[in-house]
C-alpha cells in the first residue's frame, strides 16, 4: 500500500518537475545563443537602439522598435476589445444567465478563439484592410492599427469567457441582499459584481494580453513589416514576434543572435506582465 | 542555427536509416540528396523525378534556402548545394575548390496595380527614385516621359518589398546598386536590405497579395511566380536604352554576355542586345575533389551525371514549362567544360 503510494508521488514528481525543466532549457538556450547580441551591442543599448541594420560591415541591431510594435498591438487590441468583451462578459454571466441565448452568445464567442490565426490574418488582409484604406484611415492599409483590430477580435473570447465564469460564480445571496437593500442592477454591478470578481476579471484580462503579445502570423500579414520605428498608431511597423517570424529563415551569425535575443526579450516582457498582473490580483484580494 | 543543424541531421539520419532498409537488394544505384535555394524547387523536384526516371538514381532536394544549401554543403552532409548566389572569392577560401553549375533562369519583375494600365514602362533610374521615395506620385513628370500617352493617375505610390531574407531582394537590390551609385552607397543590396519606404510582405504570394489588395502600389517578385500567376508587371529600360518585357526569351538573353569561365557573375543590368535587365542564374554547387566524407565512386558519377542531365535538351526545355528561363548556349559550352574538372581521387569522371 505505502509503496503504492511512494510510486505515484514518485510519478508525481517526474511529471511535475518536467515543466520547469523545460521552462529552464528554453530561457538557457536563448540566453546562450543572445549571447551574442548582447556583448556586441550591449544589453541596454539593444534594447533602447532603433537601428536595424543589415549592411554588411555596419551590421547594427537594436530591439526599440520591435518592442514598440509590440507593446503598441497589444494594448491597442486590449482597448478596442474591452467594449466588446464586457459587455459579453455581463450579458452571459450576469443579465441573461442560463438563457438560451447566453448559451448561443457563449458558444460562438468560445468558437472565435478556435479559429487558426492563419484565418484571422486573411481575412483582416482581404476585408478589415481594404476598409481601412475606404476610411482613409491610412493609405497602405497594413499598419499598427490594423493588425491591433485584428488582434482585438482573436483576444475576446479570452477576456469575455473566463470573466463570465468569475461572474456566474458570485453568491447570489450577495447580490439578493444588495437588492433587497433597494441597489438598482447598475449599481449591483458596480458595487457588487466588479469587486468581487475583479481579480478574477483581471486575471482574464492578463490571458488576453499573453495571447495578444506573441501573436504572429495575423500581424505579420496586418502589420506592414517595416523596421523603423512606428510614428503614429496608423503607420507600419513590425513586432518582436513577425520580426522572428520573417527573419529567421536567412539568418547567421550576429543578426540570429539579434533575433534570438528579441525572442528572449519577449520572453520577458510576458514573464514580467504576467507577474505584475498576478501582484495586482494579490493586492486586491488582500483590500 | 546549431539546433537546425542537428535537426537537419536527425532527418538525414532517419533517411538514411529508411533508405538503407529499403534497397538492401539494389546497392549498385547511388542515391543523391542536395538543400538549397526554394527559387528552382518546383524546376528540380520535376526534372529530379524524370531523371530518376530515366536512370534509376533517386535524387533528394531539400529547399531550406541558399545560405543553408552552403552550410550543408560545408558540414559535407549532402552531395550538392543549390545556391542563388554564387560564392564569393572570401568564401570559397573557407572550402575545398568547389564546381559552380548554372541550371536555369529566372528575373525579378516589377509588378504593379493602378487601374486601367496594363502597359507600363520604367527605367533604372526611375525604379531606384520610387523605391528610395524620391518619386512619390505616379503622375511624375519623368513617369510621364517615359510613358507618353499613358494616362497616369495623380495617386500616391506605395512600394512593397520582401520582409524576409530572399534571393530576390538580393537579385533586385544588386540591379540597383549598379544602376545607382547612391543607392549602393546608402543601402546596398543583400538578401535584407532596409528600404527607406512602402512596405514590407513575407515571401511572394505576401507581396504579389499585397499589391493585388493595394491601388497604387509597386512591388518587385520572381519572375518564376509572377508569369505562373498572370501578375501584370512593367517593361524595363535595359543598359542598351530598349524597353524590355520579361520572358523567356530576354532573360535568356540577359546571360548571353560575357561570362567567366566559372559562370560566377551576376547578370543583372547586362549590356546585351535584347536583354531583361534584372535577370539571374541559379547554380548548383558541388566540390571539384568528389571523394569526401566517406562518399563512393558511384555517388560521384552519379552527381557529375545529374548535373550532365540538368544542361541537357531535356531539362533545358523543361525550364519553359513551368516558367523558369533556358541557359544560353554560352553558359551551357562553358559548364560542359567545368563539369570535365571535376575528379574522383584525381581522376576526371568526365571525358
Amino acid at each position: 500500500m505505502t509503496f503504492k503510494q511512494d510510486k505515484f508521488k514518485i510519478v508525481l514528481w517526474i511529471t511535475a518537475l518536467v515543466i520547469p525543466f523545460i521552462c529552464g532549457g528554453i530561457i538557457l538556450s536563448l540566453m546562450m545563443d543572445a549571447n551574442l547580441a548582447f556583448t556586441k551591442f550591449g544589453f541596454f543599448k539593444f534594447i533602447f537602439s532603433d537601428q536595424w541594420n543589415y549592411t554588411p560591415g555596419h551590421e547594427s541591431y537594436g530591439a526599440l522598435p520591435f518592442i514598440t510594435g509590440t507593446l503598441l498591438t497589444t494594448f491597442l487590441a486590449l482597448l478596442f476589445c474591452l467594449p466588446f468583451s464586457l459587455p459579453v462578459a455581463l450579458f452571459n454571466g450576469e443579465y441573461y444567465k442560463g438563457t438560451k441565448m447566453a448559451a448561443i452568445l457563449g458558444t460562438v464567442t468560445d468558437l472565435l478563439a478556435g479559429i487558426p490565426s492563419i484565418i484571422y490574418g486573411l481575412w483582416g488582409f482581404y476585408v478589415l484592410r481594404p476598409l481601412v484604406v475606404m476610411l482613409g484611415l491610412s493609405e497602405q492599409g497594413s499598419g499598427i492599427l490594423t493588425a491591433a483590430l485584428v488582434l482585438a477580435v482573436m483576444i475576446i473570447p479570452y477576456a469575455a469567457s473566463l470573466s463570465a465564469e468569475f461572474i456566474k460564480m458570485i453568491p447570489s445571496d450577495l447580490k439578493e441582499g444588495a437588492y433587497s437593500l433597494g441597489a438598482t442592477r447598475a449599481e449591483v454591478i458596480r458595487r457588487v459584481i466588479f469587486p468581487v470578481a475583479g481579480s478574477g476579471i483581471f486575471s482574464a484580462y492578463i490571458l488576453a494580453i499573453g495571447r495578444a503579445l506573441g501573436e504572429t502570423m495575423t500581424v505579420t500579414m496586418l502589420i506592414g513589416n517595416t523596421n523603423q520605428m512606428p510614428q503614429s498608431i496608423v503607420a507600419t511597423g513590425n513586432t518582436m514576434a513577425s520580426i522572428i517570424a520573417n527573419q529567421f529563415g536567412e539568418a547567421d551569425g550576429l543578426k540570429l543572435s539579434s533575433l534570438i535575443a528579441i525572442g528572449l526579450l519577449l520572453f520577458f516582457i510576458t514573464a514580467l506582465i504576467n507577474l505584475a498582473g498576478k501582484m495586482l490580483i494579490k493586492r486586491a484580494s488582500v483590500q | 542555427m546549431k539546433m537546425k543543424k542537428k535537426v537537419l541531421s536527425v532527418a538525414l539520419l532517419a533517411v538514411s536509416l529508411l533508405s538503407l532498409s529499403s534497397c538492401g537488394n539494389k546497392q549498385k544505384t547511388a542515391e543523391l540528396s542536395g538543400a538549397g535555394a526554394t527559387f528552382p524547387l518546383p524546376y528540380y523536384n520535376e526534372s529530379f523525378k524524370a531523371y530518376q526516371r530515366e536512370t534509376g538514381v533517386k535524387v533528394s532536394y531539400g529547399g531550406i534556402g541558399s545560405g543553408g544549401g552552403v552550410r550543408n554543403l560545408t558540414d559535407q552532409i549532402v552531395d550538392f548545394a543549390g545556391s542563388d548566389a554564387f560564392l564569393k572569392d572570401d568564401e570559397m577560401k573557407k572550402l575545398p575548390e568547389v564546381v559552380h553549375i548554372p541550371t536555369c533562369m529566372g528575373a525579378v519583375v516589377l509588378a504593379y496595380k493602378i487601374k486601367g494600365i496594363k502597359d507600363l514602362k520604367l527605367s533604372g533610374s526611375l525604379v531606384t527614385d520610387i523605391f528610395s521615395g524620391k518619386v512619390t506620385m505616379w503622375n511624375d513628370a519623368r513617369l510621364k516621359a517615359v510613358n507618353p500617352g499613358v494616362n497616369l493617375p495623380n495617386m500616391k505610390i506605395v512600394p512593397v518589398y520582401r520582409s524576409d531574407g530572399s534571393g530576390t531582394t538580393n537579385v533586385f537590390t544588386d540591379y540597383l546598386s549598379k544602376v545607382s551609385p547612391e543607392w549602393k552607397a546608402k543601402y546596398g543590396s543583400g538578401k535584407s536590405v532596409n528600404f527607406p519606404v512602402g512596405q514590407a510582405a513575407k515571401g511572394n504570394p505576401g507581396v504579389a497579395g499585397t499589391i493585388g489588395q493595394t491601388e497604387g502600389s509597386i512591388g518587385y517578385i520572381g519572375s518564376e511566380y509572377a508569369f505562373a500567376q498572370n501578375i501584370t508587371y512593367a517593361t524595363l529600360q535595359n543598359k542598351q536604352g530598349e524597353f524590355v518585357k520579361p520572358d523567356t526569351k530576354s532573360i535568356s538573353a540577359a546571360a548571353a554576355g560575357d561570362m567567366p569561365a566559372d559562370t560566377r557573375i551576376m547578370i543583372t543590368n547586362s549590356d546585351a542586345k535584347g536583354a531583361y535587365p534584372i535577370a539571374c542564374l541559379t547554380w548548383i554547387i558541388v566540390y571539384k575533389e568528389q571523394s569526401y566524407a566517406g562518399r563512393n565512386i558511384q555517388q560521384a558519377e552519379a552527381t557529375v551525371n545529374l548535373l550532365n542531365y540538368m544542361l541537357g535538351k531535356e531539362a533545358q526545355a523543361r525550364t519553359i514549362s513551368l516558367h523558369y528561363a533556358p541557359l544560353p548556349q554560352s553558359a551551357i559550352e562553358m559548364s560542359y567544360k567545368n563539369l570535365k574538372t571535376i575528379t574522383y581521387d584525381g581522376k576526371t569522371l568526365r571525358k
